[in-house]
């Protein structure tokens, strides 16, 4: 059996939609059990190196899990805490922070997140933008959100002024269970995550680097973890396409199944189109995030871009196919609609990743004309 | 998967390189037509041992891999003036996967190796003007005469039988039975008494592609290309090995063109590029030409482990097309009334722009049109069930036709 296929296997063993529906319709805020058997299995562990406790392999078998975690809707906080908050202190922190934290990250299921943002209509801030949050004598004072995840993590990467009202930021390590840190929900648009908005009046705050500056490293960071969402989006759409696929094959109208009707049919090669490009994008992002290649950008952000629209589009298509019964809160439709909406605009919007694109384009222009 | 050369792939793509860089020519010789052209390179190509190198040494190859093939290309398409001589992909790229899987020993010596040293060049006797997108309702007879066969009938959009010595005919030789079952596929000699060629002028201007009527055509049964009645599992795989050869060799030349223009053209006094409408468009664009092409990859990776190409490569012509007409078109509108205006202006060199959005519209028709191919993804690869048909059972000659 390959690594894929035991994921995939183990997934849909141990998290069926009715675990899913279970955070949508509980108090639950995620899945621990599945978050403890994962992390015993070692899949937050992929990433971080073999001396920190983790099993030092790469950006691909993370991709393999990512899309199975997508296929499955896994309601855990797998993005913030590996392709966030790990691959931050993993790529850009300081030794001593690394020998206290990633062990925890491979072995003990800590969770890690990140506090960016600040202001509606802002991804990554500016290398010069003027932030609210700051840090003055190693204590941590404003607030941010929303902090996805923010509710159960335990600790969070900060972007945060190295001083009040200066224009250099920098990111700092901040363990979210003091005094001076409070966690507020927010309602979200996919209700098997959580999101908070966090303040911090004076809590401790250890500088993650002393080199470069933070929206670098920030970039740098969303660009592979840019790849992994890419993959848990094309594995959501796959499975809204499946489910839509089935559907047409037994939904009798007018003495047919809908599936043989061309409209239909249109539909369904439109949807599927889709996600095979975006998989063949995918693929090439995976390759250069496991190879550290100079199109790592690029790449990035078309993986990122074609498998947005997949996702919407299979997921919305999804509950077109349903009918009247696809809009109703009994049938899983809406789980897709919702998460994929949630992973489009969490980690950079469409118009975002297209301006990066276009950027890495340009620069290729200029390259080819100084050759 | 790896998108790098691998160290004996680096070593394959610099021998190519050598062997490129002194043989092949920087400028066209003005003195010879297209097509002597066009024949001289295959040649010189085949002559040094580097035509259809991934075929078999006994049919005009040298056993090389797939990917050695395509690295090949990819050295050759850097020398512009070796470019854009479409006749022999059909030879190559169609004819011969099927003459390998169809043909018997005689034909494959008989015919291979001319394919691959640009001797011989082939077109396509498919389609029929009654029948259209429904390749399979073709009317053209072949009767069984002793050793031979009689053929009579018509065919249609043939591109470069007006220079072809062989045509790939597929003909109905049983209409009592159903449309499918009763075709047969036929090698005919263009010079052959019989066959009268018909230029067509497509909305272009120029007249590549042919129509022919056949009037007591003899061929020999030892002409005849796999089973009587085997003709439409011929037409299908001619059909993918067309769709898969279609896969770009760049990874995205079309948008590269856009690109090199919204940087020289200006909206606003700034470079087009800068523009967020423009911008967003390129990215769009770009996103699929690379999706497709590392799609392509990954059914390229399949296929030198030896799989035929399959229905699902039907995806690239489908969605490359149309996306061709938008950036073309596109690109007329960046350069606002001069987009308009076909003659040189001096300033940008306009030629390629308005050549792609002419030729555009017949891309997405010539090769099984946008609409079929949905279908084809629809039946073949989502096993989908069809749309009601009542062409599928039945003898061939009881279907109700116009005809």
């Amino acid at each position: 059996m390959s690594f894929r296929d035991y994921v995939r296997q183990f997934l849909a063993d141990q998290c069926p939609l009715s675990l899913v529906r279970d955070i949508f319709e509980t108090d639950k805020m995620y899945a621990d059990n599945l978050w403890q058997q994962i992390t015993k299995l070692g899949w937050t562990a992929v990433t971080i190196p073999e001396e920190y406790g983790g099993l030092g392999l790469g950006q691909l078998e993370l991709c393999i899990i990512a899309e199975q975690l997508g296929r499955v809707l896994a309601p855990i906080p797998f993005s913030s805490s590996v392709y966030l908050a790990t691959d931050l202190l993993n790529n850009f922190g300081t030794k001593r922070l690394k020998e206290r934290y990633l062990p925890q990250f491979a072995k003990q299921g800590l969770i890690g997140t990140v506090a960016i943002g600040e202001h509606t209509g802002q991804f990554i801030p500016g290398a010069n933008s003027l932030l609210d949050t700051y840090v003055d004598n190693g204590k941590v004072y404003g607030c941010k959100l929303p902090v996805a995840d923010g509710l159960i993590a335990d600790v969070a990467i900060v972007m945060a002024a190295s001083a009040k009202n200066s224009n250099c930021n920098k990111l700092y390590l901040v363990e979210l269970n003091q005094q001076s840190v409070l966690k507020t929900p927010l309602a979200c648009i996919d209700p098997s995550r959580n999101a908070a908005k966090i303040s911090f009046s004076g809590a401790e705050a250890m500088p993650l680097t002393t080199s470069q500056s933070a929206a670098i490293q920030l970039q740098n960071t969303y660009e592979r973890a840019a790849v992994a969402i890419a993959f848990e989006q094309l594995g959501g759409a796959e499975a809204a396409f499946n489910t839509s696929k089935d559907y047409a094959l037994q939904r009798y109208t007018f003495g047919r199944v809908i599936a043989s009707y061309q409209g239909m049919r249109n539909k369904l090669v439109d949807i599927y189109t889709d996600i095979t490009l975006a998989r063949g994008n995918c693929y090439f992002g995976a390759w250069a995030a496991s190879v550290d290649d100079d199109e790592l950008p690029l790449a990035a952000a078309a993986a990122r871009i074609s498998s947005s629209k997949a996702y919407y589009h299979a997921s919305k298509e999804n509950i077109q196919i349903h009918g009247g019964m696809g809009y109703t809160w009994k049938m899983d439709c809406h789980f897709h609609y919702r998460r994929a909406k949630w992973l489009a605009v969490l980690f950079g919007s469409e118009r975002y990743w297209k301006n990066h694109l276009v950027n890495q384009l340009s620069n290729k222009v200029i390259d080819s004309r100084e050759r | 998967m790896d998108f790098n050369d691998t160290a004996q792939e680096a070593i394959f793509r610099g021998e190519a390189r050598a062997w490129l860089a002194l043989n092949a020519p920087l400028v066209r010789d003005d003195t010879v037509s297209d097509l002597q052209w066009a024949k001289r390179w295959e040649k010189n190509k085949f002559d040094g041992g580097w035509s259809c190198i991934h075929w078999p040494k006994e049919y005009g190859g040298k056993n090389s891999t797939m990917v050695e093939q395509i690295i090949f290309t990819q050295e050759e398409s850097q020398y512009a003036v070796l470019q854009n001589y479409p006749c022999f992909n059909f030879g190559q790229a169609m004819v011969a996967p099927v003459l390998m899987a169809f043909g018997t020993e005689e034909q494959k010596r008989r015919y291979l190796p001319k394919i691959a040293s640009g001797e011989e060049v082939w077109c396509q006797l498919f389609s029929e003007s009654c029948s259209g997108s429904d390749l399979a309702a073709m009317r053209t007879k072949a009767v069984k005469n002793k050793d031979n066969w009689i053929i009579n009938g018509q065919k249609i959009w043939s591109s470069f039988a007006h220079y072809s010595d062989l045509g790939l005919m597929i003909a109905r030789t049983d209409a009592s039975l159903p449309k499918h079952k009763g075709l047969s596929c036929f090698v005919v000699e263009m010079d052959a008494p019989g066959i009268t060629l018909q230029p067509i002028r497509d909305m272009t201007g120029s007249a590549d592609f042919n129509e022919e009527l056949f009037t007591d055509l003899h061929v020999t049964d030892t002409q005849r290309l796999g089973d009587i009645g085997e003709g439409w599992k011929i037409t299908v795989a001619t059909l993918m090995n067309e769709r898969a050869s279609l896969r770009g060799r760049k990874r995205a030349e079309d948008v590269d063109l856009l690109l090199a223009l919204a940087n020289q053209v200006k909206i606003d006094g700034e470079a087009a590029i800068n523009n967020a409408a423009v911008r967003d468009k390129v990215a769009d664009w770009w996103c699929k030409s690379s999706g497709l092409y590392y799609n392509g990859l990954r059914s390229l990776t399949a296929q030198s482990k030896g799989t035929d190409p399959g229905p699902e490569e039907s995806i690239v012509k489908m969605v490359k097309q149309p996306m061709v007409q938008d950036i073309y078109a596109f690109c007329l509108e960046l350069m606002e009334g001069h987009g308009a205006i076909t003659s040189s202006d001096g300033t940008i060199q306009k030629d390629i722009f308005h050549a792609e959005f002419m030729a555009s519209p017949g891309m997405r028709i010539a090769g099984g049109t946008d609409e079929i191919l949905a279908n084809i993804i629809a039946d073949r690869v989502l096993h989908l069930p069809s749309d009601l048909r009542v062409d599928k059972r039945g003898p061939f000659n009881e279907i109700p036709s116009k005809f």
